[in-house]
């Protein structure tokens, strides 16, 4: 028995097998070598991703820190004259006006973003799928498209610039950011809790408003929270309808022509005067302050829901 | 006999069964509600969508087909060809993949096998945060920071490299398509990570495991079988970033140089899309109007086919 058994062919499968393991024992130490050098080029990469962040963020406090100041804060700009070169003013009507632009639209988008939300998340139809496929679409739009949209429908119609304008763009560049987070939350809420609810005889809008807006809210804020931090910093559509760059009235009509952060920003940047460039560091710096309370906001938030989950 | 006597009689109407049957049909108005609002914000698309083309109606009749295809474009007077637009808006795009695209993947491969586990929350959130800064800020720090060190450092270097040739061939002003396209995959750089990190985690353990238990070094596997695995996922990824890059708007109307013409480096200036809607849309007078919302038709017909393209590939990527 045995002794055919070493009379026979060798086994070409096993051949192979002792080739590849001999070839792998041989290159060990360069694969392992070449491993190492590979990840640590990986982890290199991302550090380099950091530079700017971290040169962006040096600079937001150097500069910027440097230009505010309590007046700076609550005081209207001034146009710079020759002799005055550093009388620029504050940035007061801008807080305010970024402040009334952004709160206004993010009170309009609420309602109809949660409410195509739950539409979506309730709904399988193609008419259902048209929708999300849109919303999706909406999301990934230039800001803009959403100024040009503004422009031919508010402020033609109003013959002027106007806050209403922005809070028109800017809650039609929040909606859809807003509606697919709280459809993801919707749907996040477990389908027994829903069944709990209709078998205690309450209706679908009871339970909806009873028990899936509930157990669904941080969600549904965190999306809110992401949306209103990126429309407080959109600068491209606000441009367009908003105002002047360099504003030097106070209003807090929102049918008036409004100034707005990044607009002061942008205006500020390509300033002939050398104070009023150096102040766009002020401006950013006041503009990232808002962005990141609501970033955090929204990260504090979720952690939260994160833990809840568990 | 009390007990039977009860039995006997006709059950009450129950009270119950009938506020089933109301809830049934009472809950209409909800239903009315949610389908008005999801009607509501579909009309609301569609007058979008109307308000870009109405405007560029008078140009599309007035110019024609001249528009995309015109080589010159010149504010005020015309003519109005939105070639030169085009081929900048691609190019800084691609500038910005061919930068951003490897650190992206780089980074998000480090941020999910590689860097400590007890940093990994503060990484993520760190690259959040580069997602976070408003595009104006970028744009102001590529005013002040980049401007000099390109035209002082970088590209004088990359000149050297080539001996004065193309693509680094031209004036080293710092203002032009390379300083755009870096300050674009900087932007993009987050949508990117933070994508492809969601889809590459899907990769299941046991094709890990797999390759790993067979004698795969580390390297091995990120290539040959994670890469490999998201591809389609990663693909979405990708096309997710050029969409925002073909759309981003003020931070490159502030480094690019505003000048409209077809690039003979990547030295030289140029003017996107976006960017010359935003910097001539306030001046503009006469057919200049209609021709700007020409651009905002093209950019949302060319931004809508990628971001629809971008959904189906993370959308094939998740059913695996």
């Amino acid at each position: 028995m045995s002794a055919t058994l070493v009379d026979l062919p060798p086994d070409p499968i096993l051949e192979r097998r002792h080739e590849i393991q001999q070839r792998a024992a041989q290159t060990i130490g360069r694969r392992t070598l070449f491993s190492r050098l590979f990840t640590s080029a990986l982890v290199a990469a991302f550090l380099v991703a950091l530079v700017p962040l971290g040169s962006v963020v040096y600079a937001l406090l150097e500069k910027g820190l440097a230009s505010i100041s309590w007046p700076f804060l609550h005081t209207l700009p001034q146009q710079p004259s020759l002799i005055a070169q550093n009388d620029i003013g504050g940035i007061g009507n801008a807080i305010v006006g970024t402040l009334v632009i952004d709160v206004l639209a993010v009170v309009i988008a609420i309602p109809v973003a949660v409410l195509v939300g739950l539409y979506l998340s309730e709904t399988s139809s193609r008419v259902g799928n048209f929708l999300r496929a849109i919303v999706e679409v909406m999301t990934g739009l230039p800001s803009i498209l959403l100024g040009v949209f503004a422009y031919e429908y508010v402020v033609i119609p109003m013959k002027t610039f106007s806050g209403v304008a922005g809070i028109v763009a800017l809650s039609v560049l929040m909606v859809p950011v807003i509606a697919k987070a709280s459809e993801l939350a919707f749907r996040g809420v477990p389908q027994t809790l829903r069944e709990a609810g209709l078998a205690l005889g309450a209706r679908s809008s009871r339970v909806s408003r009873g028990v899936i807006l509930p157990v669904a809210m941080p969600g549904v804020l965190t999306g809110v929270l992401l949306a209103a931090a990126r429309a407080v910093g959109e600068t491209a559509p606000i441009l367009l309808v908003v105002g002047p760059t360099v504003s030097n009235t106070w209003d807090w009509n929102p049918f008036h022509p409004m100034s707005a952060l990044p607009l002061l920003t942008y205006g500020y940047s390509g300033s002939q005067y050398a104070s009023q460039r150096a102040a766009a560091w002020g401006v950013a710096l006041t503009l990232v302050t808002f962005v990141m309370v609501l970033s955090v906001a929204s990260r504090v938030v979720s952690a939260r829901m994160r833990r809840e989950r568990r | 006999m009390r007990v039977n006597a009860e039995i006997d009689q006709p059950a009450p109407k129950s009270d119950v069964a009938e506020r089933i049957r109301r809830s049934a049909t009472s809950d209409r108005p909800y239903k009315f509600l949610l389908r008005g609002t999801a009607l509501f914000f579909g009309a609301v698309v569609v007058v979008f969508v109307w308000s870009v083309l109405h405007a560029a109606w008078p140009a599309l009749h007035t110019f024609g087909y001249r528009l995309v295809t015109g080589k010159s474009w010149i504010a005020g007077t015309g003519p109005y060809g939105a070639l030169p637009l085009i081929v900048d808006t691609v190019s800084t795009t691609l500038i910005a993949l061919v930068i951003a695209v490897p650190i992206g993947l780089a980074s998000a491969l480090a941020l999910l096998y590689l860097i400590p586990r007890r940093l990994r929350t503060v990484a993520s959130s760190l690259v959040e945060f580069l997602a976070a800064v408003p595009s104006v800020v970028y744009g102001l720090w590529g005013l002040w920071f980049l401007v000099p060190w390109f035209s002082k450092t970088l590209e004088p270097f990359l000149a050297r490299l080539t001996g004065g040739g193309w693509p680094f061939n031209g004036p080293q002003v710092g203002f032009g398509l390379l300083l755009a396209g870096f300050v674009l995959a900087i932007m993009i750089l987050p949508t990117i990570v933070a994508i492809s990190r969601d889809v590459i985690a899907t990769v299941p353990a046991d094709l890990i495991e797999g390759g790993l238990s067979l004698g795969a070094t580390r390297s091995q596997v990120f290539t040959r079988v994670i890469l490999p695995t998201a591809r389609t996922g990663i693909l979405g990824a990708i096309a997710l970033g050029a969409g925002r890059a073909l759309g981003e708007t003020i931070a490159v109307a502030m480094v690019i140089g505003s000048n409209p013409q077809i690039p003979h480096s990547l030295f030289s200036s140029g003017a996107t899309l976006a960017s010359t809607i935003a910097t001539e849309f306030g001046n503009a007078a006469g057919n200049e109007g209609g021709a700007l919302a020409a651009l905002a038709l093209m950019l949302m017909i060319i931004t809508a086919g990628v971001n629809a393209g971008a959904r189906k590939l993370t959308r094939k990527a998740q059913a695996h």
